[in-house]
């Protein structure tokens, strides 16, 4: 129901306009503190327009040491590791389930609807549940700060492979038939015709999913001790309680701004894949 | 091409059988359409000579090769679907050269029978396209360049027209027709349509519940129906069916009056007559209380019901008739125009 009277549409903006300023506020805010020094920072009030140590913070914080007084990784370093865990885990988990899905869909095996159901009872198993096995197991297989300990715990998936399972079921019949006709095998048929077709919810999943990568705190927290793999999300918090002097507010917003582009650069770069997939059902 | 043997076909789904024990031998060359109405098994049929269904029990070959156990790749086949089962993804070229290039045919070669079927089927301006950028009647000529370009040995339609509204159907149907005469392909037609099935066959397989009850010319199905079913089915109107007496060579009918037939049988029978082979006649043993009238120009239908009685009938008569509800009019009919069916298990009683 669409109406065109003065006040509905006055308070409709209103509402949208309120909730724009409560979202860009606390941006607006990391922004501000990003510019000034660390002098102005730990005066009240907080400044509410912006300095002019903008690109010196920067290179503090990128390059430098960061946090004076700290033996901290450098945060590009932060940032290479946090880019690294969040590919890892969104590709890796976009892979399997999409392997999984497609197993589950299209092959006839033993026990299939047994598989399925294990898959679903994950869903109830996030990693904060199974922390210590998980970690446990990490620990044995010698993957504690390394890559492949952040990533591969939180990689498989039951939601996605739900996902990709109902994309999988709204392609018609025929074109499976239809690729058996021109000979095509399983995998050329997933190569060919499934991975293309599922293009946009993989985009969309991909955007998720690198958020969620991106955004790990606990378990990051929990299997790295070496500096060097610290992750950028983990460190924030770090540096909030790092040395026994007061923060230093203007490193650690640079970093809380630095921390924010990926994520916003992914969504935009894929926002219109991104809700295509998640509003297209015709295939 | 190749000819097609079907030899004692069936199909089951856990204990339910859907195909009965169906054979027939398919000509080189030779268009057959399979017909029946929904549920009748015509589609499964097809597609387990496709290979995407499994055969039960029976044989099926392809040129004198058993084919049951070959993937539907391996089969030298090319389908049509109901829903042209386009890759929505892939261009009008890359969708017709697909499983050319599966094959590993060389590049040009390729090319080249693609050009070549887009030529035949005047699609050759819509081959950088994505098939949702086309009509209905366009995504079907790019289903049928699909099949064209593998140059199979057999070709399965399965309801292809289905989809389209019904000026297009009849010219797709017959450039269908003049395609498959011209490549001179072994082809399978699947279809619920009982004119699309006369029009386009050389031999019309008629299934019904899974039983083959007649495989034959269309004039052949027509002429001489071999039950109940396959009178009643092919040609339109359908043909009226009366029970009746037969002693000597008179069927005695229902409401009273008798009319000459051809046969050797005596003791009730159903008697079925065309409405097209009913002829006005003021003597004529038929009385028909007319209900209704429908004018289709050329001719006039006549609905209504053999007087006395409650069996309705239809007549069809030249020109038009305008008036005449609610009263009774004369028919007759050829003795070598009739058909007497056995009532019990309907098949045709031969003299």
């Amino acid at each position: 129901m669409v109406e065109h009277r003065p006040l509905t549409a006055f308070l409709t903006h209103l509402v949208l306009i309120l909730g724009v300023f409560a979202i860009a506020l606390p941006v607006w805010i990391t922004f501000v503190a990003s510019t000034h020094d660390e002098l102005r920072m730990n005066q009240a009030p907080l400044p509410l327009w912006p300095g002019e140590y903008f690109l010196e913070n920067m290179k503090q914080t990128l390059f430098g040491s960061g946090l004076s007084g700290t033996e901290q990784a450098p945060v590009w370093l932060m940032l290479l590791n946090s880019l690294a865990m969040a590919l890892m885990i969104s590709t890796g988990k976009i892979a399997i389930s999409l392997l999984s899905a497609f197993a589950i869909v299209y092959f006839k095996f033993p026990f299939r609807m047994g598989f399925f159901w294990m898959i679903f009872i994950t869903l109830m198993l996030p990693v904060e549940v199974r922390i210590l096995p998980t970690f446990e197991v990490v620990a044995n297989l010698g993957m504690l700060n390394s890559y492949w300990g952040l990533s591969i715990p939180l990689i498989a998936s039951a939601t996605a492979t739900f996902m990709f399972r109902q994309v999988f079921l709204t392609v018609p019949d025929e074109l499976l038939e239809s690729a058996r006709i021109d000979g095509a095998g399983p995998l050329r048929f997933f190569f060919d015709i499934l991975l293309p077709l599922s293009r946009t919810n993989i985009a969309a999943l991909f955007v998720i999913l690198f958020i969620f990568g991106w955004n790990q705190y606990l378990w990051p927290l929990l299997i790295t001790t070496d500096t060097s793999m610290t992750t950028i999300v983990m460190s924030i918090k770090q540096m909030l309680e790092a040395a026994e002097q007061s923060p230093q507010w203007n490193i650690i917003m640079t970093t809380a701004l630095l921390a924010m582009i990926p994520p916003v650069f992914v969504v935009i770069a894929m926002q219109k894949l991104f809700v295509q997939g998640l509003t297209e059902t015709d295939k | 091409m190749a000819d097609i043997q079907l030899t004692d076909l069936v199909k089951s789904y856990g204990p339910t059988e859907v195909l009965h024990h169906v054979a027939g031998d398919i000509k080189d060359g030779e268009f057959i359409v399979i017909v029946g109405p929904s549920g009748c098994g015509k589609s499964t049929l097809l597609r387990m000579v496709a290979g995407l269904e499994s055969v039960t029990s029976g044989e099926i070959a392809i040129g004198g090769r058993r084919v049951n156990e070959l993937e539907p790749s391996a089969r030298d086949i090319a389908m049509v679907f109901q829903n042209y089962a386009l890759y929505p993804h892939m261009s009008v070229r890359q969708n017709m050269a697909y499983g050319l290039k599966i094959r590993k045919l060389p590049k040009d070669e390729i090319n080249r029978r693609v050009e070549e079927a887009a030529e035949i089927l005047e699609i050759k301006q819509y081959l950088d396209r994505k098939p949702r950028q086309l009509s209905g009647g366009q995504r079907q000529r790019v289903a049928m360049g699909r099949a064209i370009v593998r140059d199979p040995q057999v070709f399965l339609f399965d309801e292809p027209l289905s989809n389209l509204d019904a000026k297009l159907r009849v010219q797709m149907r017959l450039e269908i027709r003049k395609l498959q005469q011209r490549l001179g392909v072994t082809s399978i037609y699947v279809t619920h349509d009982q004119v699309e099935a006369m029009t386009l066959g050389d031999r019309l397989m008629v299934l019904n519940g899974g039983y083959v009850e007649q495989f034959g010319t269309p004039i052949e199905l027509y002429d001489r129906p071999a039950s109940v079913f396959v009178a009643g089915f092919i040609g339109s109107p359908s043909m009226n069916f009366l029970p009746v007496e037969v002693s000597g060579s008179q069927a005695a009918l229902p409401g009273g009056g008798a009319l000459s037939v051809v046969s050797a049988h005596s003791g009730t029978a159903t008697l079925g007559l065309r409405p097209e082979h009913l002829n006005e006649d003021e003597n004529g043993p038929i009385a028909i209380e007319v209900d209704m009238l429908e004018q289709l120009g050329a001719n006039t239908l006549i609905h209504g019901r053999l007087h006395g009685t409650e069996h309705s009938i239809t007549a069809s008569v030249p020109g038009h008739a305008h008036d005449g509800i609610g009263s009774i009019r004369r028919f007759s009919a050829s003795p070598d125009l009739t058909h007497l069916f056995d009532t019990g298990s309907g098949k045709r009683l031969e003299i």
